[in-house]
Order: structure tokens, then sequence, then C-alpha cells
């Protein structure tokens, strides 16, 4: 049963936006006509804390979260939360990561190093691993905000959703003075993966 | 129409569609999008109470003036508003009242796990439970629909996947023809002095037995007959991860799990080889139906402590689990208050001051990790205060100098108030630090009654703090600002060196609140590198701004700008003058 869905990772760090891009693109597959369902945990200070939300859709959806070992594909927002969550990726999943780092409390205070090679870690078990450069690429769109589409236009590519289902999706969570900012982003994401 | 909504969303869609008037809350996660949400639909007159007894009972009154009440907590809220819930059960209701209790298994953001199932038992009150966003609006309405039926408030369970889990939920128009809220007086059934009471009491009994039989009819109470060698009765969230793992057994889906559908449970029982019971934290189906006599399987192979999830079944179950990469040991990423954070400061000040300090529930709870480290208990809201009493009662005279209680301004109006009255009253010589962020932080940033808006953004009256304390009857209360670090840890000292009642109140605007001017100094700070030593001082604040550069056997201190805020705590505690303001 569990073959016919399709489970999206996206991990990250609070403030990303990492939710707003799960939400895009929740909506974007209830648009294409799928069953959709989403999780994640919120609710704590959690800016600066460890983000992560499940999406998952097929012709029916159970669980709302997506069981270990079963990610299709893993959106990665910060390079140390891709690489903290590959368990959760079966193996030949795809990955698709932002080149970034941010610093948890414990490395910024001195006491631990931030892990070094993170990239290749992930290229060892994914060997076809997107790296892309979400906060140049965004900049380039017009706001260093922008990553999350950015990062949103880089997974479209690894999804068999038609192109109008993805921009309806972002016209309608968008906030609508950055719209025209975040479709170019998705598509700079888009074409850049 | 079709819409993605999160379980919150689906539940105040649901009020509305049942024709609520009132909806009343206190926030508290994984419930607070509730009333958030309720208020698009500006039929339903919703507010933000002090507490979760009050919501209650703000509720209870509408629902005796005939009017539909939707009344939201998290589970330990439901603790708070335990006194008038259970008479509730006894005086039933006139307009349909029903009680959402958003559980959190796992502790995601909360001090334990208790399974408000529990509560419906001892409460003597239906409880429903939904799995979905689709089921959570349409458990709203089933469940007003019972409590007028019935004659009882009824409880609503989610749990913090549902609550915040989206999922696709059709639209419907609201209800019409609901009677129109009016007077009506009947002493009999809402005055519980003992003699009524004791009328009630057997009433209610009597309306469990039928709500049994009933819950026997009920189609949210389903049999799914599929492979008959394994059955599994479950509930809520537990219900989609047994669909996921075993799609090919047996399921009977209990939408109600209080009272339990006995009949259909022995016909299931009846047809099926092996049954499981598969639910969330406590054995709560399980020893009921145990209790009938029939054989099931439950926790012997479901763990009782946290969140159940599909991995876990695979392995209660013994089903092959599929290969995963491994990954070294990482730097955990803890939430952390935020860069400029006025808790900072008053945290900063109690590590160095070494105080004991009995906390509470909030943002600044995380005052209790490193690099602050200065949180020594904390039990529930308001605790800290009548915390603080207790041990000083116990301590020498010396010891009792270390003492503070800490307290925030939603969590003081909310159960600090009669801690600090205790605390007067027996003139216990502790200081209570109300710390004043002018909103309810934790929960995302909500109002309260000492931060002059309401829930839906009007303008009210702001209660005045140290107007209020000192009709307390606190005689010592100091103002100060948080962010001044010396000003702050004089006042301290003086307030802990007291041998009376103090309050401290620190004000300063939680950073994310916009509609205040939070900080003059907007450009931020930077490090002179030519004057840091790398003395590691300013990294005690645990500011995530503050980011350390090693370098060799030496180091330095980098501000990043992007985070940033220019509180300037920072500056204050460099005794090198090596931070400064940015021009």
């Amino acid at each position: 049963m569990s073959s016919t869905i399709i489970n999206v990772l996206m991990v990250g760090v609070g403030g990303q936006g990492t939710l707003l891009a799960s939400e895009i693109l929740s909506e974007a597959l209830k648009q294409a006509g799928f069953d959709v369902k989403k999780s994640e945990i919120h609710g704590m200070s959690q800016r600066g804390g460890s983000v992560v939300s499940h999406v998952r859709f097929g012709k029916e959806v159970q669980s709302p979260i997506i069981p270990e070992g079963e990610a299709d594909i893993l959106l990665g927002f910060e390079l140390l939360e891709s690489y903290r969550y590959l368990p959760l990726l079966k193996k030949g999943g795809k990955v698709v990561v932002n080149d970034l780092k941010i610093n948890p409390s414990i490395v910024s205070t001195g006491r631990e190093p931030y892990p070094a090679g993170l990239v290749d870690k992930i290229r060892e078990s994914f060997p076809d691993c997107v790296v892309l450069d979400g906060v140049e690429l965004a900049n380039s769109a017009g706001s260093p905000k922008a990553a999350n589409t950015v990062l949103i236009g880089a997974l479209s590519k690894q999804l068999d959703i038609d192109e109008k289902f993805w921009l309806a999706a972002i016209e309608k969570m968008a906030p609508s003075k950055a719209l025209e900012i975040n479709k170019k982003a998705f598509y700079l994401g888009r074409n850049g993966a | 129409m079709k819409e993605i909504l999160s379980g919150n969303e689906a539940i105040a869609r649901g009020a509305f569609e049942a024709g609520v008037k009132v909806a009343s809350a206190y926030p508290g996660t994984p419930s607070t999008e509730i009333l958030e949400n309720i208020i698009q639909y500006k039929d339903i007159d919703a507010s933000w109470a002090p507490n979760e007894k009050v919501a209650l009972e703000v509720g209870i009154g509408a629902s005796f003036g005939g009017g539909r009440a939707l009344v939201t907590m998290k589970h330990v809220g439901v603790n708070v508003a335990a006194d008038p819930l259970f008479t509730l059960s006894y005086t039933g209701v006139n307009g349909g009242l029903v009680l959402v209790s958003a559980d959190d298994p796992e502790m995601h953001s909360s001090q334990n796990e208790q399974d408000n199932r529990n509560y419906a038992k001892f409460a003597k009150v239906p409880m429903l439970e939904s799995a979905d966003s689709q089921e959570c609006k349409d458990f709203t309405k089933l469940a007003f629909a019972i409590s007028e039926q019935f004659d009882t408030p009824v409880m609503l369970r989610t749990t913090t996947r549902t609550s915040h889990g989206k999922s696709i939920v059709t639209l419907e128009e609201p209800v019409a023809g609901l009677p129109v809220p009016k007077l009506t007086r009947n002493a009999a059934k809402f005055v519980m002095l003992p003699s009524n009471a004791r009328v009630r009491h057997p009433f209610i009994e009597e309306r469990t037995l039928k709500l049994q039989q009933y819950a026997n009819t009920l189609t949210i109470n389903r049999m799914e007959l599929r492979d008959r060698s394994i059955g599994v009765i479950t509930s809520g969230i537990p219900y989609q991860y047994v669909r996921e793992v075993l799609p090919e057994a047996s399921v009977l889906k209990l939408g109600m799990v209080y009272p339990l559908p006995d009949k259909l449970i022995r016909e299931f029982a009846g047809k099926v080889e092996k049954l499981y019971i598969v639910e969330e934290l406590d054995p709560f189906i399980e020893e009921q139906v145990k209790a009938m006599g029939v054989e099931v399987i439950g926790k012997e192979i479901i763990p009782i402590c946290g969140e159940l999830t599909p991995g876990i079944l695979r392995k209660a179950f013994k089903l092959p689990e599929p290969a995963r990469s491994r990954v070294d040991i990482l730097p955990g990423r803890p939430p952390n208050m935020c860069p400029g954070c006025p808790h900072r400061g008053i945290f900063y000040t109690l590590n160095q001051l070494k105080a004991y300090v009995m906390g509470d529930i909030g943002c600044y709870t995380l005052g209790f990790l490193p690099p602050l480290s200065a949180m020594d208990t904390c039990v529930c809201m308001g605790a800290g205060i009548g915390n603080a009493i207790g041990i000083t009662k116990v301590l020498s005279t010396e010891e009792q100098k270390k003492v503070v209680a800490v307290i925030g301004d939603s969590t003081f109006l909310h159960s600090g108030i009669t801690g600090l009255l205790d605390m007067v009253y027996n003139n216990v010589p502790a200081t209570v630090i109300i710390l004043d962020n002018r909103i309810t932080a934790m929960t995302g940033r909500q109002e309260n009654p000492a931060s002059g808006f309401t829930l839906v953004g009007d303008e009210t009256f702001k209660v005045d703090l140290p107007q209020l304390v000192r009709s307390l009857g606190v005689k010592n209360v100091r103002i100060v600002d948080p962010l001044n670090i010396d000003e702050t840890k004089q006042v301290l000292q003086e307030e802990m060196e007291r041998p009376e009642p103090s309050v401290v109140i620190t004000r300063r605007p939680c950073v994310l609140i916009k509609r205040e001017g939070v900080y003059e100094n907007g450009a931020g700070v930077k490090v002179d590198i030519e004057l840091c030593a790398g003395c590691k001082a300013c990294l005690k604040l645990g500011c995530p701004a503050i980011i350390w550069q090693a370098d060799g056997k030496k180091g330095k201190a980098f501000i990043d700008p992007q985070l940033c805020t220019g509180c300037n705590v920072c500056e204050q505690v460099c005794k090198l003058n090596a931070i400064e303001a940015k021009k």
C-alpha cells in the first residue's frame, strides 16, 4: 500500500520558512487532486530549534507521519539538519539540500565544532544528491527570505506535478507583496536543480 | 469545497458549522490555534480567559443561557478546569457544551503526558477522539448534538498529531434553526447544593448507561473487517498508524472512547482470531475491555510512554523494517531564547547571584538550559510562587535569602495571584520576580489581560501589575529593566536580602511583538576584535547572535548582524569594552 504514497520530508531550522514551504507543497498536491497529509511539531519557542515537516501524498494517505526509512525525498534547508534526518530516508531516496550552515547554540558558544564535510557524507549514501545555494539564488530573485521558494522550485523538478499547480499554490500561500519575488525564486530553483 | 486544514482549524470550522455562540480558552500548545482561527467566524464571541477554569466557567454560563459553547485547552489545562468540569457533569447543559482537550503524547511542549481519556471516565462525561482533520470537524458537530441529546458536556480529545497535522476537509454550511439564548431558571438543575446534586448523581449514572447503548449504534464506532486472523481495536491517531502498518488487519475504529460500545467490542472480538488494542499512553480501552472478560493483547507489546509511530508498531508486531542509513552523533539543536529576549538578562543575573530559582511554565523555562542554568524547579503554571513559600518555610534564614520565584505576566494572572496572596498573608520573606514581557509568549504571542488587547485585537483595559501586586499587600514592589544588568543585579540583591515578601517586576516587551518599540539601538552591536581577548564572558549569555570563532588556541567572539537586535546586554557583560554599538 505504501508504494502508492510519496513521502517528502522537509527539514531546517526555526525561522527559515520550512513550514510555509511544506504548506505550499501540500496546497499544490491538493490542487493536483491527491489526498495529502502533513505533520509537524510546533509550539515551543522554536526559533533556532530543529524543524521537521512530513508531507505525504497519494490516492489515499493514512498516517500523517512518514514511517522511519520510507521518505522518498528529503528537502533540506540547512546542512546539519539534512544530515541528521537521513535515517528517515529510504535507500535510493532523493536528497535536495540547501548549501547553508546555521550554528546550533552548542557550536556558536564554542563547546562543539560544526561537523565537517557534511555534503560529502550525504553523497556517500546518496550520490546523486542535489546541492544548491538557496540564499544566493533567492538574493538574485530579490530577497534572501525567498530561499524556501527556491527550494520548492528545486523540489518541483523531482515530483511529477504540473507547473500550474505549483504556481497556484505559491499565489495562494506567499505574501502578496512578495509574490513576484517568490515566483522568480521558484523558477531559479526549478531551473537550478 | 475542500480545504487543507489542521485539526485545530477544522475544530474551529466545526464550531462555526455547529452554530457555536461563545468560545473561550487559555492558550496552550497544541490547542492554541483553535481560538486563533475561530475569530474569522464573526458570529462567535471568542475570547482568551485568564485561565482554563475561568474559560470553562464562561462556557458553562453561555450553555446555561441556551447558547452552544466551545471551550478549548491543552491536557494540563483540564487539571485547572477540573473543579467546574466535575460539577458540570452533574448539572448537564442547556445549549451544547464541548470541551476540547488537546493532549501531548511525547511532551513535545509540555511538562507531562497525562492521558485525558481518564478525565472523561473520572468526570463521567462522554469523550470523542478524532483521527484526522475531517474527523476533527465532523466530531465537533456531533459532540454538540450529543451534548444536547444527553444533557451532558462532551469532551473532544485531540493529540498533537491531530491538532497540528493537516489533511483535506470538506466544508459545509452552518446549521440553522438553533434556539435563541434566553434566561432560563432551573435551580434544581443548575444549583448544585447537596439536595439537588444527590438527585443528579443517579441521573448521570443512568446517562452513562444510555450513552453506552448509543455508542453501540454510533457510526463513528465502526468495524472494518478484512483479514480475520488479526483484529485491532484502536482510536485517534493510532488508527492511522495501524492502517499504515497492518493494512490487511481487521479494525474496530472507535470514534467515541468513553463510554465504550460493549456489544460492538464483543461482536468484533468474536469475529477475529487474535485481538489487539493499539492506543497511545495509558491502557484506557484495554483495562475496560479486559474487565469485560475479553482476551486482548495491548500494553504487553505497545509502549505506555511516549508517542506511537508506524515504526514502533512495526517493531511491536515483529514486521520487517526497511534498511536505513546511519549517521554520526551530531550536536543537538534545542530551542533557545531569542536574540534580544528580555529574559536573558534576568537569568544571567540570577545565575551570577547563585539564586535558587523556583520556576514556572513559559519561554523563561528555557532559563534552565546552559549556559544560563538558572532554574531549579518547574512544576506547573503558578507553582513557582507556592513552591518558594514552602521551601522558605523549611530553610535556615541564610538559605532563605537565595530563594526566588520567577513567573511570567500571563502566568501570574493565570494562577500566580493566589500564590502571592498566600505569601503576603503568611508573611513569607521570599522574592517573586514577575517577568512582564507584555504577552503570552511561549504559545506564540497571545494577548492577555496585561497586554491591553483582546483575542480579536480590540484595545481593552490593561491590568496595572504593580498596583495589583500592592493591592494584594506587597509593600516592596520594584520595577526594573532586565536589559540593564547592573540595576537588575542591585535590585535583586536588595530584595533577596530583605526579610519580607517582595516583588520585582522586570518590564520589557517580548522581541517578537511588533507594536511596541523594543530597542533604541536597532543597528545592533559589533565586536572590536582588537579589544576582544577571548575571555568568553559574553558566551555565558547563550545569545544565538554571539558566535565563537575558534582560531588555534585563542578565539574571538563575533556578532551575527542578521541575528543581533541591539539589546546591548552583551555590551554590559564585556569587561574589556570590546562590544560596542554600531554607528
